[in-house]
């Protein structure tokens, strides 16, 4: 063990445990991530000076492709697709993870014949099971969230038993490749069970839910660096490894919490299939009130505060520049105007902001829902614009909503409320929104982008 | 691995997980995003792993390949991931 290499991996975890502090806050956010990277570096560097001279070559031409496709990705994604990115790099994650902890074991017992031990065999296994399960997973998320497959939740009969069957034979084969290291068929297989097993995972998962899906994923990304790291008596892969472990998790239980399901329920999948059945038979039906451009226009000319409610549906019309408009001339005519952001606005964790944040508006106006949801009752006006589920108040009234429990924001206790939709359809959960046909509640129907950019000229002219 | 180093190495994943635990509890909403992207660069760690399994002297050798494809994949993961999240990051301002 050379000394100065495990000093340098030492320092690379600390700058990795100082760049996610740092991350914590918005001032510093820009500067930890560049420190992590700084860590990152180094611990590179590190690893590149003990190999030899002529594998320098091999090493540099692949690092050469990965950071140019890297970067050509990480400047030309749009924010919308963010998810969708991230999700994609898990899955790279995850399966370099397996690889590199396949490649070990193969050198070892195939190509040096040597015998491993158990813990390192173990270790080995974990690996193959959690990286496999990422890769694929990854990738089933990454396709359903840009729509190269139905974003529905997927089902079938006896879908969780073979899901049963496969994770038990994954432990049954690492169980057998501990008995006969010298054949490799059975790490094999347990590769093929745990990539399968991935893609059985993720597919009955419904898009509403894929919020927590990618934050589970991530946070496997990160356990297969753990495994992959006691594999190779690595610290620095365990150290960071187990950081982002955590904050999967953590993500991972704040998204269930904001949709009030519990992790097991997610997993389980299906969610937002049985809701549409129940539909048919529901209830009375609901009268809208219709506001035109015009008449809205006044309605904002005349209040002193302002509540916007963005949804996802806002960035899928493209309006959020329409919208930093709208609040722009709305502060010049002296309205206090706030953005309430949903935990699940978004497609992922905190999304809703990075779009917001895109379109240049101040991220010290978008205020969390705990904080601002008391305030709806003394505001005269709220401006919800594509969102739907997260302002339901039958997730609060109605205990036989399947959305019954999941916090939402309050806009009903408004003055007035004006909805932003192209039209009466449901949101992702696939229920009636009683919102929509209350008292203080006006549709605005149409377009977001254009019907906010028309309002917009309205109010300039008023 | 002997059981001591085993033990050493279980004493490090459970402290660095507390540590995340601790860490990422005080991030607020807000960031979340950078967060998950930026912590997925981190999971790239396996990259270093990825280096060392390339340093076979033998184009025949299975795992050669397969640590050059790692290699590949993690320096997308780490490289993308740390470009993204800086992206992002920049669009954070307070007017």
């Amino acid at each position: 063990m050379n000394i100065f290499i495990q000093i340098a991996y030492l320092v690379a975890s600390v700058l990795f445990i100082l760049g996610i502090k740092m991350l914590g806050k918005t001032k510093t956010a820009r500067k930890g991530n560049i420190l992590s990277s700084v860590g990152m570096f180094i611990a590179i560097l590190a690893t590149v000076v003990q190999v030899e001279m002529i594998s320098l070559t091999d090493i540099l031409i692949c690092v050469v492709i990965g950071s140019a496709i890297g970067l050509l990705v990480a400047f030309k994604v749009e924010m919308t697709k963010i998810p969708e990115m991230v999700a994609l790099f898990n899955g790279f994650g995850g399966i370099s993870s397996l690889a590199v902890a396949m490649a070990d074991f193969w050198l070892n017992t195939q190509e040096k014949s040597l015998v491993v031990d158990n813990i390192t065999a173990v270790s080995v296994a974990v690996s193959i099971l959690i990286g496999g399960i990422t890769f694929t997973g990854s990738m089933v998320a990454f396709l359903k969230l840009n729509g190269k497959i139905s974003g529905r939740a997927i089902t079938f009969k006896g879908q969780h038993l073979i899901n049963l069957v496969l994770l038990i034979g994954a432990i049954g084969l690492s169980a057998v490749a501990l008995g006969d290291f010298s054949n490799a068929d059975y790490m094999i297989a347990l590769a093929v069970v745990s990539l399968l097993l991935g893609i059985l995972v993720v597919i009955p998962i419904g898009g509403a839910d894929m919020p927590v899906v990618i934050s589970l994923l991530n946070s496997y990304s990160g356990m297969a660096a753990c495994a992959t790291g006691f594999v190779l008596n690595n610290n620095v892969l365990i150290v960071a490894g187990a950081l982002v472990g955590a904050s999967g998790i953590i993500l991972t239980q704040i998204m269930c919490k904001a949709m009030n399901r519990s992790l097991i329920n997610v997993l389980l999948g299906g969610f937002g299939q049985t809701a549409t059945n129940v539909d048919g038979q529901e209830g009375p039906q609901i009268t809208v009130k219709e506001v035109g451009l015009e008449e809205a226009a006044q309605i904002f000319d005349s209040v002193s505060s302002l509540i916007i409610v963005p949804g996802y549906g806002m960035a899928v019309a493209q309006a959020q520049h329409a919208v930093r408009e709208l609040s722009e001339i709305c502060e010049k005519k002296g309205i206090l105007v706030r953005f309430a952001i949903h935990p699940v606005a978004g497609r992922m964790p905190g999304h809703m902001n990075v779009l917001l944040a895109e379109s240049n508006i101040s991220y010290d106006k978008l205020i969390e829902m705990d904080e601002i949801n008391d305030d709806f009752g003394n505001t005269d006006l709220v401006f919800v614009v594509g969102a739907n589920d997260v302002v339901n108040p039958a997730a609060k009234t109605n205990p036989s909503s399947p959305i019954f429990g999941m916090p939402v924001l309050n806009v009903e206790k408004a003055r007035t409320v004006i909805v932003s939709k192209r039209s009466m359809g449901k949101g992702y959960a696939g229920i009636e929104n009683e919102l929509f046909g209350a008292d203080n509640c006006l549709m605005l129907f149409g377009d977001a982008k254009q019907t906010i950019t028309k309002l917009v000229g309205e109010l300039k002219e008023l | 691995m002997g059981p001591e180093s085993f033990i050493i190495l279980l004493y490090i994943l459970v402290l660095a997980s507390y540590l995340g635990f601790e860490l990422i509890n005080k991030v607020p909403p807000t960031l979340h995003t950078p967060l998950m992207s930026g912590s997925n660069a981190i999971s790239g760690i396996t990259i270093v792993g990825a280096i060392v399994a390339c340093d076979v002297l033998d184009y025949g050798s299975i795992s050669k390949w397969l640590g050059m494809i790692a290699l590949v994949l993690a320096t997308i993961n780490v490289v993308g991931g740390y470009a993204v999240t800086d992206r992002m990051l920049k669009m954070f301002k307070k007017k």
